[in-house]
């Protein structure tokens, strides 16, 4: 998963594509990973500082996640691959 | 340095005037002087004394050109007029076939010729497509009802019913499209136009020509709010290559000069459709000035025969959010413009 390079994501969650107009507001945790992604971490690590920080199962986080990376996906915030 | 512009009907379906003075003002501040030529006195425009200096009342494009340089004689021996900009579709026609007439009074314009204002006109935009490989939706003229049945039957519902100059309508029924027909002929005359309707995102281009092929400007803007009538109510830039891309083609390919909005729906493939081309500058012109490419400024540098390079670079991410604010003014000056056609708003004699 790459998130476009030119999506500016601001500290308090603020996301605008440059490309699109489009703008969205997301939460700490959905800000955390779209920085974490734009850094070029990967997904297992990320997931992995997830499962270590917060009480989650695997498998709850496995998946949000794939909910998540549809939204991003219908956002237009991915790369296609 | 002194400017005439029309448009200010700064209302609920805004002309470009009021931008377009706010611009200039941006740029050349109280050095120049704002003079708003009015179809009725009470276009907002004519009571903003920050951004119009006086304002006089011309008449209507109907009148023809003999009524419209008899005015702007008079107007022109009380101020001296270095430059005018008309800002509606509807009287460029006049103002271009008496260019050299005020040419010759000393008064300069950049304004495109006749068959560049024919050539983007509504009713002949599929022909410009065809001609310079644009996309641009299926039209068809619509002159009677039977046209607008057989348009209908080609593109289905719905379909856009257009006025000539301004308005259109999305229509889902046969009622509402010929509801809207009769409406649109009567106000705007005819042909009407049905329009193959494009589902996607709506982006406006801002662009200055300078009637040698190159586009002096681009400026591209994503609708974030519209009105019933389909008017941007705020909206942002965004950086999109294809869309400046899109306007530098129109521009190389027509040679366009002047100001010029193009009006884009990007589809679902982001397939970029052409829906109409506006030859002046969009009501939302002053975003290109908080851009960083102020294109009424520009055009007027073009104009004076200054120096004006090729802009580069725009602020991506610059919003406008329009809104409403009542203007207080005194009955006097209402009466004055009324009555007299003539207002100075800095209370100079005239």
């Amino acid at each position: 998963m790459t998130i476009k390079k030119n999506i500016a994501i601001s500290e308090n969650g603020f996301i605008f594509n440059p490309a699109t107009g489009d703008s969205f507001s997301v939460n700490g945790m959905a800000s955390v990973i779209l920085t974490a992604l734009r850094v070029g971490e990967s997904e297992a690590g990320i997931k992995a500082g997830i499962l270590e920080k917060y009480e989650v199962s695997p498998e709850q986080l496995n998946r949000d996640w794939d909910d998540y990376m549809i939204q991003l996906r219908d956002a237009n915030l991915l790369e296609t691959q | 340095m002194v400017i005439a512009i029309t448009g200010l009907n700064a209302n609920d379906n805004p002309g470009p005037g009021v931008a377009v003075a706010r611009s200039l003002r941006h740029e050349f501040g109280s050095d120049l002087r704002i003079i708003g030529l009015c179809y009725e006195s009470l276009e907002p425009g004519i009571y903003m004394p920050d951004l119009v200096d006086a304002a006089y009342l011309i008449p209507y494009p109907g009148a023809g050109i003999s009524d419209l340089k008899e005015r702007l004689e008079h107007i022109h021996q009380c101020e001296k007029l270095d430059m005018i900009i008309p800002n509606f579709d509807s009287e460029l026609y006049n103002f271009i076939k008496i260019e050299p007439w005020l040419n010759n009074l000393g008064i300069k314009t950049y304004l495109p010729s006749h068959a560049q204002l024919a050539e983007r006109d509504k009713t002949n935009l599929a022909h410009l497509g065809r001609k310079f490989d644009f996309s641009v939706p299926t039209d068809y003229k619509v002159n009677v009802l039977a046209d607008l049945d057989q348009a209908i039957t080609d593109l289905n519902y719905p379909v856009v019913v257009k006025g000539k100059f301004y308005e259109a309508e999305v229509c889902y029924t046969k009622e509402t499209a010929a509801t809207a027909f009769h409406r649109l002929k009567a106000r705007w005359g005819l042909p009407v136009i049905a329009q193959q309707y494009i589902k996607g995102t709506e982006i406006n281009i801002a662009g200055l020509g300078d009637g040698e092929g190159s586009a002096i400007s681009v400026v591209p803007m994503r609708k974030l709010y519209l009105t019933d009538k389909g008017k941007a109510w705020a909206g942002v830039t965004i950086e999109r290559e294809e869309l400046i891309a899109l306007a530098r083609a129109f521009t190389a390919a027509t040679r366009w000069k002047g100001g010029f909005e193009l009006e884009i729906m990007r589809d679902s493939n982001g397939m970029l459709f052409i829906l109409e081309i506006n030859p002046r500058f969009p009501a939302w012109v002053y975003l290109t000035a908080g851009a960083g490419q102020n294109q009424p400024a520009a055009l007027v540098k073009m104009a004076m025969g200054l120096a004006q390079e090729v802009f580069k670079d725009y602020a991506v991410g610059k919003m406008f959010v329009r809104y409403s604010w009542d203007e207080l003014v005194d009955i006097a000056d209402f009466q004055q413009f009324s009555a007299f056609g003539e207002l100075s708003l800095n209370k100079f004699s005239l």
